[in-house]
């Protein structure tokens, strides 16, 4: 299959997520929707790595996947001490931050 | 052959984010989550990016999701839809509905931007195979090849991930460390096996010898009795 098929997925996968974290309320699934973009992005890098056959786009790729690994770390220990505190696990209801 | 691969895991890689988006269960999404991490290897693959795909499968469909599911078993799955419940969101007319159709529109647009943008570059090798591939030991997307570009020409990148990681750790324990028990903004939770009741009220916990107030009644007379009970077991023993 050429290059431009892959892209092609990688934007429908990007467009997903993107639609997902903004129409989900939980946080959980809005961080799995983050998930989902960033796969995107990492199938679209993959894809032009190939294309040049040049490694760097791969190591961008594993780059982005540890990125996201410390965004799930920290996503969900703040859902966790949220759901401590006895708080609405909503994003909607959590706006003590909103100004 | 590698075609038909393509549309296999391209379908499983959409209908899996689709099933991330659609599904009103987290555990269902976290699954769903979990078949579009493997469809997307077997994509890497195809292009071949070997070591990628490993890692996106053992770290990624490994790891991660599991963490993922301790915390949704944790949490509770369905606070979503019991919170949509209660408040009536999705049905029609009501702000729910409003912003499900707006996030949809949304994001029609921006998939018609990236396709543009992606497809309607004036680069031609978009639509050709990718650059000449000959297999060996070494070449492109071995773990020999990524480790060579790691350690030389992005060592400052994996130093930079690595502290990332480091921090990241020490931010995930800091944030869910329980502080202290019960902290002064937390209400104390009233249970009401803990009020004090007449010594002999013949509940089941004085039965087995474990009632709140057994604590008074256990005095240090009954456990020397105990010792002395073992004491002598042991001596009959030997």
């Amino acid at each position: 299959m050429s290059i431009s098929w892959y892209l092609a997925v990688s934007a429908i996968v990007f467009s997903l997520g993107a639609v997902g974290v903004m129409t989900r309320r939980n946080p959980l699934v809005v961080l799995l929707c983050l998930e989902l973009m960033l796969n995107g992005g990492n199938l679209a890098l993959i894809a032009f790595s190939r294309m040049w056959g040049n490694g760097d786009g791969q190591i961008l790729a594993i780059v982005v996947m540890t990125v996201a690994a410390c965004e799930v770390c920290i996503g969900l220990g703040m859902i966790v001490a949220i759901y401590r505190r006895h708080l609405p696990i909503d994003v909607d209801e959590l706006r003590e931050l909103q100004g | 052959m590698s075609a038909v691969l393509f549309f296999l895991a391209a379908i499983g890689a959409i209908t899996g984010a689709v099933g991330v988006v659609v599904l009103r269960n987290p555990f269902y999404s976290v699954l769903a989550l979990v078949a579009h991490l493997i469809s997307l290897a077997v994509l890497f693959l195809l292009l071949r990016a070997e070591f990628v795909a490993a890692v996106q499968v053992v770290v990624y469909a490994g790891a991660v999701m599991v963490l993922y599911v301790f915390v949704v078993a944790y949490v509770g799955g369905e606070s979503d839809s019991i919170g949509e419940r209660l408040r009536g969101v999705g049905a029609p007319g009501s702000t729910g509905s409003g912003l499900r159709l707006g996030g949809a529109i949304v994001g029609g647009a921006l998939l018609v931007e990236l396709l543009i943008a992606l497809l309607g570059t004036g680069i031609e090798a978009t639509s050709g195979y990718g650059a000449p591939y000959v297999s060996g030991p070494q070449t492109y997307g071995t773990p020999a090849y990524i480790g060579k570009l790691l350690l030389t020409r992005f060592l400052v990148t994996f130093e930079l991930a690595s502290f990332l990681l480091l921090i990241a750790a020490v931010g995930g324990v800091v944030l869910a460390r329980r502080r202290g028990g019960i902290g002064e903004d937390e209400p104390e939770v009233f249970v009401p096996i803990d009020l004090p009741r007449p010594r002999d009220s013949g509940t089941i916990a004085e039965g087995v010898g474990s009632a709140p107030t057994a604590g008074a009644r256990l005095t240090s007379g009954d456990r020397i009795d105990e010792e002395s009970a073992v004491r002598t077991h042991a001596g009959s023993l030997s």
